[in-house]
């Protein structure tokens, strides 16, 4: 018998083998979008400022409590003035009337290049929303017992939400078997905020850990100082509110309207900061003014933001952030079940959903140099009722203004987001869709996008042409966070050459970039001239010599 | 009239020139740099070498014009007529024909005509047009002057590069006529050791001999 076409197909068979295994790897099944945000990922945070009060001795808080709001009511009943505070907080309206723009902005009215809009769909979303109970337009934002303090000040770590109403059968398995949460011990847990409970929200928006700002992600939980210089334990461990500043329950940093230049910087010693730009610690002259590069590099703040130079990538860290989002290729089924490919590897070894069956194809990256442009820290948002050219295309969903020139408008870095989204291809106006619920209009279980549409406008009493199609969007992220150590800063190069960052960028001369190309070419022309000129002027003598001395 | 060997330039003379000469070497060599045209050193070392040189060369113009007035040897850069056409026959003809320089320096014109108006001209024009348009630019750079940030300090740094081929064109002719007339080696050392062969009147040889003797080396 003839074994060598064994010896041949071996290790073939093997391998096949091998890439049908890896392949149902990637795979898996189901669509929970569980994110595991428990302290064992966590680091203890101890705060700077002990505080003059242990709440573990309050009776008030010994219980027994059975609900959020029953804690809630015990945290009222000292903190008077804590719920009338909090209730003006975005973090409970989730609205915002732009003062600049006067646009009716927040989560409860925008859509985004994410899962596109939370309203409508609060029973899943709202698990971020500083309340109890929202599911839908019959949430009582006046009943003050129904804020969450928890979720922003409790500090064992144990604490959670799950989806206030119910989610497709497909969806519902997402949140069971977590342990029970013990109220009292949580209750008497609470401290100032710390970059625990911040992040269990902010660091996973848009649905997945740094899927949405890029600069935002659980490796922030506990960075080391290279990723952030600011948060690292090993360094300041500075809290999100050591630079979030505010008094009141009313803290600085929206991205609605945001402060590019504070005008203020580090004001007088004790005067009150309300702002969380970098100027109110590090001023406008922030480096060392002991050599030239330190004086030309304070003169830069006047028209470069400080994160342009100093957040020189962002999605660092080994967490990846989402850059492309394709909702076109949604509802595609395995085995009659919805599923996720998981075919991203992230620095931290993580696999990452390169598909989803509830939200289409995904595209990932990590450390990614950011988009450069003029901003004066005023957004304008493309909100439902906005009517936009189709053919003109990435639609911008935010878009920003800013100029060369203007005091308050610097160079500033945003990651850009790209997504292919459904729209009212009638009406040309973007759409609410029914993501979340146990109906059968709910896209997520259902994977109809057209009854999807249909339900999601037609809750909102909104005008749905009948008839939608898929259109590119851009929505812009500025950079923040992930301040590098300053030996990580962009290097001149970066900018200063032809090649460089800020190609493109107008309204200011570059050395290093190339200036005027004709003076250059006319000037190393002259100089070639010269030098031929002298040249031949050397020639002539040489000859000229060699015939007298015949 | 008498060919005499005595000092021509002084010490301050000797360092002015080779420090000046090496300031601007490199000055060229990093404002080229920064201007893209070669990458051969980083951005920032080509800044910071810029400026640095730029404010020391700045500073010994300032000591050098001092002393040119003040010891009045200002009055060798006078532009004159005399010997000009002379100067200027010989490095378009004579030089081919084997004829010696025409020019003998004099101990009050220690240039040839043609040396002389170059040398103005590099001193009223070139100069003054490169550190003017160089310091405005690094005061644009410092934070001042917010009027020229956005468009201006293109302007002004293309009159600092075109006035820095000026210089670049200088050093050319300047160096290559070294090796005129002379050997290179003549032409040189006198910046070296301050001493060249001068034509003295016996008014003047007699006056140096008498008030400083220490000129004279033959």
């Amino acid at each position: 018998m003839n074994l060598k076409p064994l010896f041949v197909l071996w290790p073939l068979l093997l391998l096949s083998f091998g890439l049908a295994a890896a392949e149902d790897e990637k795979i898996e099944y189901g669509v929970s979008e569980y994110a595991n945000t428990f302290q064992d990922k966590t680091l203890k945070q101890h705060h700077n400022r002990p505080s003059t009060a242990d709440h573990g001795e309050f009776d008030e808080l010994k219980g027994p409590f059975a609900s959020g709001p029953e804690v809630t009511k015990a945290c009222l009943g000292c903190h008077n003035k804590a719920g009338s505070q909090f209730a003006k907080n975005k973090h409970w309206t989730w609205e915002y009337k732009h003062p600049v723009t006067g646009q009716l902005l927040g989560k409860k009215h925008l859509i985004n290049g994410f899962c596109t809009n939370a309203r409508g769909n609060e029973g899943m979303c709202a698990q971020c929303h500083a309340g109890y109970g929202w599911k839908d337009e019959g949430f009582d934002f006046t009943k003050l017992e129904n804020i969450d303090c928890l979720i922003c000040h409790e500090s064992t770590g144990t604490y959670y939400k799950t989806p206030n109403s119910e989610g497709n059968a497909a969806c519902s398995v997402m949140f069971e078997g977590k342990p029970a949460i013990e109220w009292e011990r949580v209750a008497q847990s609470v401290s100032l905020p710390s970059r625990n409970n911040c992040g269990k929200c902010h660091f996973f928006g848009g649905g997945g850990d740094n899927v949405k700002h890029g600069d935002l992600s659980s490796a922030l939980f506990n960075p080391p100082k290279a990723l952030d210089v600011h948060m690292a334990a090993d360094g300041n461990n500075f809290d999100c509110t050591t630079c979030h500043v505010g008094e009141g329950h009313q803290w600085e940093g929206s991205r609605y309207q945001m402060t590019v230049f504070d005008a203020k910087g580090t004001g007088k010693p004790g005067m009150p900061r309300d702002t969380a730009s970098c100027a109110s610690c590090h001023g406008h002259e922030p480096h060392p003014k002991v050599n030239v590069s330190g004086l030309l590099l304070n003169s830069h703040t006047e028209k470069l933001a400080c994160e342009t130079c100093h957040i020189p990538e962002f999605a660092r860290g080994g967490v990846a952030t989402v850059t492309h989002w394709d909702w076109r290729t949604q509802g595609k089924l395995k085995n009659g079940e919805g599923y996720k490919l998981k075919e991203y590897t992230q620095g931290n070894g993580e696999h990452r959903a390169t598909y989803k069956s509830i939200k289409g194809d995904f595209k990932y990256g990590e450390n990614i140099q950011p988009h450069y442009a003029w901003f004066d820290g005023t957004f304008k948002f493309t909100t439902l009722d906005t009517v936009f050219d189709p053919s003109k295309t990435p639609v911008e969903l935010n878009s920003f203004s800013g100029q060369p020139g203007d005091k308050n408008s610097r160079i500033y870095p945003f990651k850009r987001m790209l997504t292919v989204q459904p729209y009212d291809k009638g009406n040309n106006t973007l759409v609410y869709m029914h993501l979340w619920g146990n109906d059968e209009n709910a896209l997520w279980g259902n994977y109809d996008l057209q009854k999807a549409i249909s339900a999601g406008m037609a809750r909102f009493n909104k005008p749905y042409s009948g008839e939608f199609d898929f259109i590119e969007t851009y929505s812009y992220w500025p950079i923040n966070h992930m301040v590098a150590p300053k030996e990580d800063a962009l290097a001149c190069d970066q900018c200063h050459s032809s090649e460089g960052r800020l190609k493109g960028i107008e309204g200011i001369y570059m050395p290093g970039v190339g200036g005027s190309d004709l003076v250059d070419r006319i000037g190393l022309l002259a100089a070639l001239a010269a030098l031929l000129g002298v040249l031949a002027h050397a020639l002539l003598r040489f000859i000229s010599g060699r015939r007298r001395a015949h | 009239m008498a060919l005499h060997r005595i000092q021509v330039f002084r010490i301050f003379e000797r360092i002015w020139h080779w420090s000046q000469a090496l300031l601007i070497f490199t000055l060229l060599f990093t404002g080229f740099a920064i201007r893209d045209l070669h990458r051969l050193i980083d951005f920032q070392t080509a800044v910071n070498l810029h400026t640095l040189a730029a404010l020391l060369l700045l500073a010994i113009w300032i000591f050098a014009t001092f002393w040119l007035f003040t010891t009045g040897q200002w009055r060798h850069y006078l532009p004159t007529s005399k010997n000009f056409a002379q100067v200027a026959r010989f490095y378009v003809y004579g030089i081919f024909k084997g004829e010696h320089h025409p020019y003998v320096k004099t101990y009050r014109r220690k240039h040839n005509p043609l040396q002389a108006l170059t040398y103005l001209a590099v001193k009223t024009l070139i100069f003054p047009a490169i550190w003017i348009s160089g310091l405005l630019y690094l005061a644009v750079s410092f934070g001042l002057f917010d009027s020229l940030q956005a468009s201006g300090v293109g302007l002004l740094a293309d009159i600092h590069t075109i006035a820095a081929f000026a210089v670049l064109i200088f050093v050319i002719l300047h160096v290559y006529l070294l090796t005129t007339g002379h050997s290179f080696a003549e032409h040189v050392r006198p910046m070296i050791t301050g001493y060249d062969e001068v034509e003295l009147t016996e008014e003047e040889y007699a006056y140096l001999k008498q008030d400083e003797p220490q000129k004279i080396q033959d």
